[in-house]
């Protein structure tokens, strides 16, 4: 269970609903253009310790086959990641 | 039994906010709700959270919640619990989200009533020690010394001349059944005080420090790490009151470094060796009290 | 159906006991406190399964009766004056979040010189707050609109909140006769509030949320809708009301022997009935007076007052309450609807009743006396001088 984005944005005034009150979690913009750098996973460095995971602000970290992935949809690049892995798994990359 | 990261709800409650890079406050309501999960109620006032959170059709909460009027985080929770309870629904959690202005200031009244008539509500403040939605004013939580837009650090004055309010303490004095101060810096330690909380009936306040890299002046990668010095170098503490007691929960024995841990934001940039002095001598002060009046683990 | 020796307030409190609401949050101020006084002796009694929250200031009870709204339970709070003033900010928050909250005001004036007696400067100076304003004239409309007050705020084309004013003493401590029906009739009258409006454990949702400048207008213009179609549920409210329990109610406003007047009051209130002797006692020295009550000041009903104001040579506001710098609130809206609808009728407006200063018969009739010699004026009554020209307000 997360927010997540979807196809439709309401527009129409027969779309917006009477009270301000709406479906929980309804996305419909991304965060990705925020971030200059990103975050990179190195698999094999990796202990699965999910320190990275706890302190995400975004909450973008997630399990992925006993280590971790980044959902680079809402991903800010604040670098958090990187500086809690004491593996050093987590590799800071410029974004082109 | 304690809660850590491997059994932590999988679920996002908290996802795709607009929240600056590296914020502390997004993080404290994230794990907190992870924490309570989704029969959580959450009420969050007029404030950074609520701004980044809930901007249709932009709608960053996967369980229910809600904006309360700024003063009104916990009569709203007052509402909703009493408003559930009365319609038959149980096992649910109402939870509340508010700042450091919107509990230390504007919403202490209503907090003190919440408190007064016990009502069975999980309150939580983030602390960032200032108004930082509005762009970073002073609150009665900013600490001393520290540069917001309204204590400018200048020739005359430098920085806010104010101490920080105890909150922990004031909520406290009210006999609540459980108050807890944590830090996004240590974690375990805040999931488990959240865990702890959803288990007492009554009202629960949980004051949790939440660094924010743009009112504090440090990079957004820094957040974590801050939140942990700042009780290593003893200016924030975990501790716990519970019936009728307090509990102290992690005696520093050597602090580290106060202008260490200044020096890092420029929020305190200004300050000369005199303040720090001061700062120091507050901090042994508030220790001293801490270590006579606290019962230590 | 029990006829009991009760006043205003405890009228109201009885209409109350009848919609049992969830949550009642409660905090004391004069004079409306007896209400929340007896709801607690009713919670105690057992009489009513209400949560009873003590809060600790206006804000929070209107604030956690948003909160109980929000989940979809019905909420009552009452409150007063300064009362009002303090809670303005969750005024426009429950009618903006479209909760039908219902709350008693029991009109007072409002500070500097402190004043705890009645006028209406209270309530009409939050007019534009977005809660449907009824005023009620006696104990028994008093009870009577609490009951039909949820039916109409919770009607899902509505979805507004709902403010009673009960002008302070002279209505809510006077006593009367009133009919307090059975608890099993009023539940036949008034359904259980449903509504997707609210946090749903089963279906979360968010609430309460902003609205940037591409959506907010429409927001808006739904509020306004729903506003507007309380025009229509009123009348269908009254309907069966009437059905149920025999009482005729007529919508936004009452009209006494207006048909073939030709000098008409308008007022709102307790005062309505002096003003009714009054005219009937003008009427046998030969002068077509009549009588209009606005019952409703939001929704405002422009239609009804230029309809029955058309044939008329004069028309007087009598007012407790001045917009400093311009004139009376009532006034102004009363102006705009007879413009609007091209009714040439000559107005003036009397601003009378200020920090509970009673309102006589000769006020009344003085205010006739103006009326046919033809002035258009905005006047303070009962303000006195040697001259007997005080109190010019244009």
């Amino acid at each position: 269970m997360k927010p997540y984005l979807r196809d439709h944005t309401p527009v129409l005034l027969s779309e917006i609903p009477d009270a301000p009150s709406y479906e929980a979690g309804f996305l419909v913009s991304k965060n990705a253009g925020w971030r200059s750098t990103r975050p990179v996973i190195d698999t094999e460095k990796c202990t699965g310790c999910l320190m990275c995971y706890l302190h995400c602000p975004e909450g973008v970290i997630y399990k992925a086959g006993g280590k971790v992935a980044v959902d680079y949809d809402f991903c800010k690049g604040c670098g958090i990641c990187v500086r809690i892995c004491r593996a050093g798994a987590i590799e800071t990359e410029a974004e082109r | 039994m304690s809660i850590n990261v491997r059994d932590l709800n999988e679920s996002e409650f908290f996802y795709g906010h607009k929240a600056c890079a590296g914020c502390g406050g997004s993080l404290a309501v994230r794990i907190a709700l992870k924490v309570l999960g989704e029969r959580s109620v959450a009420v969050l006032p007029a404030g950074c959270m609520s701004a980044v959170g809930f901007n249709f059709p932009q709608l960053c909460f996967a369980n229910n919640a809600i904006i309360s009027t700024f003063a009104g985080t916990a009569s709203m929770l007052t509402g909703i619990e009493a408003g559930l309870r009365a319609k038959g629904v149980s096992d649910f959690h109402a939870v509340g989200f508010a700042g450091d202005g919107g509990t230390a200031d504007i919403g202490l009244q209503a907090l003190s009533g919440a408190i007064d008539r016990n009502d069975n509500i999980i309150y939580i403040c983030y602390d960032n020690e200032a108004y930082m939605n509005t762009g970073i004013q002073k609150s009665s939580l900013t600490p001393f010394g520290a540069r917001t837009t309204t204590t400018p650090a200048g020739k005359n004055i430098r920085g806010n001349v104010k101490d920080k309010k105890n909150m922990f303490e004031i909520v406290a004095a009210h006999g609540i059944p459980y108050a807890a101060t944590a830090s996004i810096g240590y974690m375990n330690d805040f999931m488990n005080k959240v865990d702890k909380a959803s288990r007492i009936h009554g009202t629960k306040y949980i004051h949790v420090m939440a660094p924010c890299p743009t009112g504090w002046g440090h990079e957004p990668c820094e957040t974590v790490e801050i939140a942990k010095e700042a009780v290593d170098c003893g200016l924030w503490y975990l501790a716990e009151y519970e019936d009728s007691e307090y509990i102290l929960n992690r005696n520093v024995k050597d602090f580290t470094d106060i202008s260490q841990y200044l020096r890092k934001q420029s929020r305190f940039r200004h300050l000369r060796d005199e303040d720090i002095e001061y700062i120091t001598k507050s901090r042994d002060a508030k220790w001293n009290e801490i270590r006579t009046k606290y019962k230590t683990v | 159906m029990a006829r009991q020796f009760i006043s205003g307030n405890e009228a109201f409190a009885s209409g109350i006991r009848l919609a049992k609401p969830h949550v009642i949050s409660a905090y004391p101020i004069t004079p409306q406190t007896v209400v929340v006084e007896r709801l607690s002796e009713m919670v105690e009694d057992g009489s009513l399964r209400s949560e009873f929250i003590h809060v600790e200031s206006e804000h929070s009870a209107l604030s956690c009766a948003i909160g109980a709204s929000s989940v979809g339970a019905r909420a009552f709070t009452a409150t007063s004056s300064q009362g009002l003033l303090y809670m303005a900010e969750c005024l426009v928050y429950a009618s903006g979040g479209r909760f039908p909250i219902v709350m008693m005001n029991a009109n007072r004036s409002t500070a500097l010189p402190w004043n705890i007696y009645g006028d209406q400067r209270d309530s009409l100076a939050l007019l534009d707050c977005g809660w449907i304003q009824a005023y009620v004239k006696d104990a028994q409309e008093a009870l009577d609109i609490a009951l039909m007050s949820y039916y109409i705020a919770e009607n899902e084309r509505v979805s507004t909140p709902f403010m009673a004013n009960l002008d302070g003493f002279v209505l809510t401590h006077t006593y009367e006769v009133v009919d307090v029906p059975e608890s099993d009739r009023a539940d036949l009258f008034l359904p259980p509030y449903e509504t997707d409006n609210r946090l749903d454990l089963e279906n979360p949702r968010n609430l309460a949320f902003s609205a940037g400048p591409e959506y907010n207008a429409a927001f808006k213009y739904k509020e306004h809708a729903g506003m507007m179609n309380a025009k229509q549920v009123i009348t269908e409210a009254e309907a069966r009301f009437e059905r149920i329990f025999g009482r005729k109610y007529t919508g936004l406003i009452e009209e006494y022997r207006t048909e073939d007047a030709e000098y008409i009051l308008i007022t709102l209130g307790s005062i309505y009935p002096l003003a009714c002797e009054t005219a009937d006692a003008l009427r046998t020295e030969g002068v077509k007076a009549g009588i209009i009550r606005i019952r409703y000041m939001r929704p405002f009903p422009a239609v009804e007052i230029a309809e029955a104001v058309s044939g008329a040579k004069a028309a007087a506001v009598l007012e407790k309450d001045i917009s400093f710098g311009n004139e009376g609130t009532v006034y102004t809206n009363v102006n705009s609807a007879l413009h609007t609808a091209g009714v040439r009728t000559v107005t003036s407006d009397y601003i009378g009743g200020l920090g509970g200063k009673s309102i006589s018969g000769n006020d009344i009739r003085h205010i006739y006396d103006r009326m046919m010699s033809g002035v258009s004026e905005v006047r303070f009554i009962g303000i006195d001088d040697r001259s007997g020209e005080g109190g010019d307000a244009s």
